[in-house]
């Protein structure tokens, strides 16, 4: 009976998001040790010490995985089911010093002879949590998002530059928009070659990008293929 | 008129129309005219004359031989003595400059001989160009010049006849005999005084020849003396010329003084350079261009030192360079470390095909070319005008910028889909992307590096460029079997000393010493080691391991493959590179394994890449030959090596000897090793005699009685092996038992002694053993 309150406990405990993600002390040690007191339902106030030592990298939580695919429908929308049933096989996604990895099943086994501090890369990274848990895209994940991106935008060979370093996309360097393009949609954008540049959030619907004068913006930058150079360092 | 006679008309064979019609004409006139009647053509007046020129001209070649045999020497010279114009024009040439006059006349007459030569038969040649020269002349002058001529100036004469040797070379001869003959002909007809005119003129000449006969043959002694001379003049010119060269090049080391001033002055680069190539000359063919006195070592050094003064190198790398290149090759070597290699990337076919990547960056302004025939996706840029590393087609990740050397180990490693494989230095990522490409983005690539700041670029390299398959994890290398092993294909870019890379950093030219190498090199032993314990043998469509380094030192390259060749079950295989050197086998003393001219080398200035070493190893089997603890260890491994077909089986003895629970298994096992390894027999020997000695005192007698039975035991487990190795085993049972308190007491005599009266023991032993077992 207690033992089953105990382990109830933790059970709460671990899915407990806070607990979860261990505090990193220093570049060698990746230990947390928290200890959480909590009552468990027979009144006995159980200290529970979490040693989370060489986590490995751990699937994503329900949360988790609903505010990253939240994201990712902004762009290609249902088609999210096709990233993980794919015909060669399963792919998934798993969380790794807070970034968020797709990786094939077979992979994953692999990876798991890995101690964590170790592991550097896993896949694909798509981005990552930010410290208030939000989910933050990175340009690495455009090559999954292009083929199947709802929502495109094509940018006049001028305006490729500008946007490759991180600008904003303005009216005069507009070439394609897809039709009934709502406001503030994610958007794919690509070069007039059909080369996917980055991705970003539409600032007007199609209408309106029709009508609206040439210095304004129609598309906010988000990512872009620039950054590879750009942010190097925080790709990992 | 008839029917076009055109030999290119076809005539239309076969059934038909158009083949029943008549023929052209030259079938139907074959019907009639037989080849006996086209024989004799009828002639013009003109081909008349001129085909009794042409058998003139057969007979008249003699005729003037005979005329010109009189009229030159008849001595013995008279072959290649010409009775020269010069003759005629003695006089003139007396008084001007003989020098140029000779050299004038003797290129004109020696371009006539080379064309009568040319033209076959030197003297009747000579002669006909002598006499179709008078004929010539006969020709073209007018009555009045014959009139001239036959006053006998010789001097018109000869400026004639020199001006007909200018007008008309040798080669003409044939034409302008022909119009001779055939004005002759003509004359013929009109006046025989043509002819008339040559007997004259012969007679002439004859008589001028008598009258100044001595001082023709003092002249002719002069032509000749001055052929003579100016042959030798031409010869002594040249040597002369050659003298020049060689007093230049007589390449002189400088003294004691001289060293001394240049150590003070700052010397001039031209001078080193010059003197750099004299140097070589001399050494190049040693044996005659040496000064006497000097050794070989002074040049040499003296050489060193310029070198690396010009070159900026520190002594090590030079000597080590002397070493590797012979000296024809090592300024070129030199040479193409001071200018960078050309730019070269690599189409990533994940994403683009190499023709429209090509076809992209032409519109951008790049001036590429592919970079050869041995790759599919490498494309060389020779200039452009944007940063290549940062066109939106790189951004994109279609391609990647990656020295052409890198193509080659990976191309040497071929992956096959769906393998598991692991780069073990794969920072910055270039190859590891290019087996994913290969692959397809198939089964699983293990990207490691020791350095974390150099794996950001390789996660950036691989997310850009699309692949989807590797892990990417910071181990050092030489622990990596111990995290995961069980790979199908390794490859190992060891980090080395960058001296083939010299051209990117030449930084490389003065920091490295004897000490860096020998850091690399024990670095880049145990990575090989680790590298082949990853490899799995057994696995079904590998079992490779591809070792490259970016360096030209055989202490890096050579040497350590060859140490993993001993140390562990592999064996090299050809790389699949048809071009580049091929390794060492053996260098300076020491002596490789002949497979290693499967490896391949190559070098920045034959190959116009960065200098490169690659090498091709298979894992033939998984177990390690374990390495004994004793010192000695090179020299057992020989014998180990041997006992490859027997390690499974040596294996659990030797695992169980270190326990000490089956301590006579063990020493049977090391006396097998004893008896296989016969070249290292004796220091084998040594070995497990050594090993045998832990067990000497308390369980001497255990031992005692499991010989008895390590007699027995092995000889059962292992019918095939000889009875030599079992009587070695008595051979050591017996020895142990007699000398159990002698524990390392000189082993090395006792192996020679073991091995000297082998025989004899072996019997004694027998007997013994034979009476105990019973």
């Amino acid at each position: 009976m207690l033992l089953a309150s105990i382990l109830r406990t933790v059970a709460r405990l671990v899915n407990d998001r806070r607990l979860r993600s261990p505090i990193e002390t220093g570049p060698s040690v990746t230990t947390s040790v928290l200890t959480h007191v909590s009552r468990c339902s027979t009144g006995h106030s159980v200290h529970i010490v979490f040693l989370s030592y060489i986590v490995k990298m751990r699937p994503l939580t329900d949360e988790e995985t609903k505010t990253m695919f939240e994201k990712l429908s902004k762009y290609i929308g249902e088609n999210i089911k096709l990233l993980v049933d794919r015909p060669d096989g399963t792919y998934c996604f798993r969380l790794h010093n807070d970034r968020v990895y797709y990786m094939s099943e077979k992979i994953l086994k692999l990876a798991t002879n890995f101690s964590r501090d170790k592991l550097v890369s896993v896949g694909t990274c798509f981005g990552k949590f930010t410290k208030t848990t939000k989910f933050r895209m990175h340009i690495t994940a455009l090559d999954f998002l292009a083929p199947y991106a709802k929502f495109k935008v094509w940018v006049k060979p001028g305006t490729e530059q500008s946007f490759l370093y991180g600008n904003h996309v303005l009216k005069s360097g507009l070439g394609r928009i897809t039709e009934n393009t709502m406001q503030y949609q994610g958007v794919v954008v690509y070069s007039m070659a059909d080369v996917p540049l980055g991705f970003g959030v539409a600032a007007k619907t199609t209408q309106e990008c029709r009508r609206v004068d040439p210095m304004s913006i129609v598309v906010f930058h988000q990512a872009d293929v620039g950054e590879f150079i750009r942010n190097e360092d925080t790709l990992t | 008129m008839g029917r076009k006679l055109d030999p290119t008309n076809q005539v239309k064979r076969g059934p038909g129309k158009k083949a029943r019609k008549q023929k052209g004409a030259e079938t139907e006139l074959a019907k009639f005219i037989t080849d006996e009647e086209t024989g004799p053509k009828r002639l013009s007046s003109r081909a008349r004359k001129r085909a009794v020129k042409r058998v003139h001209n057969l007979k008249k070649p003699k005729e003037v031989a005979a005329e010109k045999a009189k009229k030159g020497f008849t001595d013995e010279n008279s072959k290649w003595l010409t009775p020269a114009k010069r003759k005629r024009k003695a006089d003139e040439a007396e008084s001007e400059d003989d020098s140029d006059d000779l050299w004038e006349k003797e290129e004109e007459e020696v371009e006539e001989e080379q064309q009568q030569l040319k033209k076959g038969g030197k003297e009747q040649v000579k002669k006909a160009a002598k006499s179709g020269v008078k004929q010539v002349e006969e020709e073209d002058d007018d009555d009045d010049e014959e009139e001239e001529e036959e006053d006998g100036d010789n001097d018109e004469d000869d400026d004639d006849d020199e001006e007909m040797v200018d007008d008309y070379g040798t080669l003409e001869d044939g034409s302008g005999n022909e119009a001779a003959a055939a004005e002759e002909d003509d004359s013929d007809a009109e006046e025989l005084l043509p002819i008339e005119r040559a007997a004259k003129k012969e007679k002439k000449l004859k008589e001028t020849m008598g009258l100044e006969s001595d001082e023709d043959d003092e002249e002719d002694d002069d032509d000749d003396d001055d052929d003579v001379e100016k042959s030798d003049d031409d010869i002594e010119e040249e040597d002369t010329v050659q003298t020049n060269i060689d007093e230049m090049d007589a390449f002189r080391l400088p003294g004691a003084e001289e060293s001394e001033k240049e150590g003070v002055l700052p010397l001039d680069l031209k001078t080193i350079h010059q003197r750099i190539k004299d140097n070589i000359e001399v050494l190049c063919n040693f044996s005659t261009k040496r000064e006497e006195g000097k050794e070989r070592a002074e040049y040499i050094s003296l050489l060193k030192k310029d070198l690396s003064t010009y070159y900026s190198y520190n002594n090590f790398l030079i000597e080590k360079l002397i070493d590797i290149f012979p000296l024809s090759e090592l300024v070129d070597f030199l040479e193409a470390n001071e200018i960078q290699r050309p730019v070269t990337i690599r189409t990533n076919t994940l994403k683009t095909r190499r023709r429209d990547l090509a076809q992209a960056l032409i519109n951008r302004g790049v001036n590429l070319d592919p970079l050869g025939k041995w790759s599919k996706v490498g494309l060389v840029i020779y200039d452009s005008s944007v940063p290549v590393g940062a066109t939106p087609e790189y951004l994109a990740g279609h391609y990647m910028l990656q020295g052409a050397s890198s193509f080659l180990p990976v191309m040497a490693l071929s992956p096959q889909e769906g393998e598991l494989l692991l780069d073990m230095s794969s920072a910055p990522g270039g190859k590891t992307t290019y087996i994913a490409q290969l692959m397809r983005n198939t089964g699983v690539i293990v990207a490691n590096d020791a350095n974390a700041d150099r794996l950001k670029s390789v996660v950036g390299n691989i997310h850009r460029l699309g692949v989807t398959n590797t892990v990417v994890c910071n181990y050092d290398g030489r622990q990596f079997p111990k995290v995961m092993g069980g790979f199908d294909r390794v490859l190992l870019d060891a980090p080395c000393s960058g001296t083939g890379v010299i051209a990117k950093d030449p930084a490389v030219k003065t920091s490295k010493d004897e000490a860096d190498i020998q850091r690399a090199a024990h670095l880049q032993k145990e990575m090989i080691l680790s590298a082949i314990d990853s490899v799995n043998a057994e696995s079904p469509s590998g079992g490779y391991l591809v070792y490259c380094t970016c360096s030209i030192m055989v202490e890096e390259n050579e040497w350590v493959v060859d140490y993993a060749l001993k140390k562990r079950n592999v064996k090299l295989v050809p790389t699949g590179l048809d071009f580049g050197k091929e390794g060492f086998t053996r260098f300076k003393e020491r002596r490789f394994h002949p497979s290693l001219r499967l490896s391949r080398r190559f070098y920045p200035h034959s190959h116009n890449m960065d200098g490169f070493f690659v090498a091709k190893l298979k894992k033939f089997s998984n177990v390690v030959p374990t390495a004994p603890a004793e010192k000695k260890e090179e020299n057992s491994e020989a014998s180990e090596m041997t006992e490859v077909t027997e390690s499974p089986q040596k294996n659990p003895s030797k695992t169980v000897k270190t326990s000490k629970t089956v301590p006579g298994k063990a020493s049977g096992s090391k006396g097998k090793a004893q008896a296989n390894g016969t070249s290292g027999k004796e220091k084998a020997n040594i070995k497990s005699k050594g090993k045998k000695d832990s067990p000497a005192g308390p369980k001497k007698a255990k031992v005692a009685k499991m010989d008895g039975e390590t007699v027995k035991g092995p000889e059962a487990k292992k019918p095939t092996v000889k009875t030599t190795p079992s009587k070695a085993d008595k051979k050591e049972g017996g020895r142990f038992e007699k000398k159990q308190n002698k524990k390392i007491k000189s082993p090395m005599k006792a192996k020679n002694r073991m091995g000297k009266n082998k025989f004899k023991k072996l019997k004694v032993i027998l007997q013994k053993e034979g009476g105990d077992i019973e």
